[in-house]
């Protein structure tokens, strides 16, 4: 019995893992609905995945204070708080 | 029986055998079963996220038609603009990632066993549900307005056969004939949706029939980005495009298909195209489910779109009451893949993070003008609410270069999001 409960928690944390990795933080699942995830997409709106850490945030700040003019981007920037912006910026440039 | 049934029994053996292993765990397991019912912006979305998410669930889409037709751009149809063969993408890609098509209709829903009914019988069992079914016409709230008056005066609400439908009537119109557009109270799918379409309409008349007239009769006062429809409006389809709104008579109380007559409290008006938008309620299966409260449409939990009325299910997209969310396809994608993540997270056993959402919807007024609304919410109260200061629709008064940059923008959005849900 122990042995069955040992493999259990085994599998459930490897799981969890896997998702943990995985999962976007707050914000970010949307963002693909205009920045494309594919590069099969011809867009004018920017590929997010892999770009510079503090290039996302330096944009997102700028949409947000008004410095860089948007057309969507300044209404939407307006939404996160730095540490969002952070968290969105990270998890987009370890993106592949 | 059939194919679909043989593999479950199949699976039933396997299940038996490691019942003998530790089965409490399975459905905790990475390889837990998703069920989505439903192949639109939200379920295709929801199913690719998933696999995405973690590889090995087994996720089976369930969704009749072997095409997906798109709403978003389907007023460009309509006003002669593009060709339904551009709003048209099939399910081969997502089949190609490794998700389960059943191409059949979901006719029961067992919350406690846990198992979705198919139109042959079979039964599909699932650890979690996604539902995610659009919208039904309500057919018979509008007194005279059935799938009968439909094939008379088209609600085109569904892209496909009735967007054709709507644009062939415009085309056999004579020139000064009378246009008339019924837009109901809300909820109902796509809020500008109505006024992009007499927008299009609008540019189509003066385009091609300059001496008719076009007539929007409203069930409501006030729409989304109203200023700029109307703004718009006055420049560029002065004397073609009326508005009535509701308190000026524009409630719809009843048709008559013999006719083409819609019946206002203040009056008559017979068109010889009339496009009636009835009132709508969520898809069929969420009813049957038990998912939809008396007024038709789900109430989710903001956080894991779970169903407030029943446990393991979650509902997306144009069905949910998703607070102040719309319902677009931006917002049933957005809405897909927050689920997704909340699904994956609850089958490994931990508790989803709080989420926050966007929405952006473009529309066209002009081939070359378009306007935008954008919203950023989280979940405030147990309902999903606008973050503060955040959001609003695009400037008033803003030069031609600006609504013309918004119109190559609305495309490239429609380019990006059916990529991701079916490209």
């Amino acid at each position: 019995m122990r042995k069955v409960v040992a493999a259990a928690i085994g599998c459930a944390s490897i799981a969890a893992a896997a998702v943990v990795s995985a999962e976007p933080p707050a914000g970010a699942a949307s963002c693909s609905g205009c920045h494309p995830s594919s590069s099969r997409v011809s867009s004018p709106v920017a590929h997010l995945a892999g770009r510079d850490r503090a290039e996302i945030v330096k944009a997102m700040q700028d949409f947000r204070s008004g410095a860089r003019a948007g057309t969507v981007m300044d209404r939407i920037a307006k939404g996160f708080t730095d540490a969002e912006i952070q968290a969105i910026a990270a998890w987009y440039a370890e993106q592949k | 029986m059939t194919s679909t049934r043989r593999a479950f029994l199949g699976l039933g053996v396997a299940a038996a055998a490691s019942a003998l292993g530790p089965r409490p765990v399975r459905a905790q397991s990475a390889s837990a079963r998703v069920v989505v019912v439903g192949g639109g912006f939200a379920g295709a979305s929801c199913a690719r996220a998933l696999h995405q998410l973690e590889p090995r669930l087994t996720v089976t889409m369930v969704e009749p038609n072997p095409t997906f037709t798109a709403c978003p751009f389907s007023n460009s149809v309509i006003g002669g603009l593009r060709e339904l063969s551009a709003q048209q993408f099939t399910y081969e890609r997502v089949a190609a990632d490794g998700i389960t098509i059943a191409r059949t209709t979901a006719t029961a829903v067992d919350p406690q066993a846990k198992s979705v009914t198919l139109a042959d019988g079979a039964k599909l069992s699932y650890d979690r549900l996604v539902l995610a079914p659009g919208i039904d016409i309500r057919w018979g709230a509008l007194p005279g307005y059935d799938e009968a008056a439909a094939a008379v005066m088209p609600h085109a609400w569904r892209a496909g056969e009735q967007t054709l439908l709507l644009r062939r009537q415009l085309e056999a119109m004579d020139d000064g004939g009378l246009v008339v557009i019924s837009a109901p109270a809300n909820p109902f799918r796509c809020p500008p949706g109505p006024y992009e379409r007499a927008s299009l309409i609008a540019n189509f008349l003066k385009t091609k029939k300059p001496k008719s007239k076009l007539l929007v009769l409203d069930a409501k006062d006030a729409f989304s980005k109203q200023r700029l429809f109307q703004a718009a409006w006055a420049e560029l389809y002065p004397g073609l495009l009326e508005w009535v709104s509701l308190s000026k008579g524009g409630n719809v109380t009843s048709v008559d298909p013999g006719t083409r007559t819609l019946v206002t409290d203040f009056g008559k008006h017979q068109a010889k195209v009339a496009n009636v938008i009835p009132p709508q309620k969520a898809g069929r299966i969420a009813e049957v489910a038990g998912v939809a409260d008396r007024s038709g449409w789900c109430p989710i939990d903001p956080v894991t779109f779970e169903s407030k009325l029943q446990a393991g299910i979650h509902v997306i997209g144009d069905a949910a009451i998703a607070g102040a969310m719309p319902k677009s396809a931006f917002a049933a994608n957005s809405q897909a893949k927050v689920c997704a993540a909340a699904v994956a997270t609850l089958l490994a056993g931990r508790t989803p993070s709080v989420p926050k959402l966007i929405n952006t919807c473009y529309s066209l007024v002009a081939p070359d003008y378009g306007i935008s609304v954008a919203g950023v919410y989280q979940p405030t109260n147990g309902q999903l609410a606008d973050v503060p200061g955040s959001g609003g629709v695009s400037p008033q008064g803003a030069p031609r270069e600006t609504r013309k940059a918004e119109a190559v923008l609305a495309e490239a959005w429609f380019r990006t999001i059916t990529t991701e849900a079916f490209g």
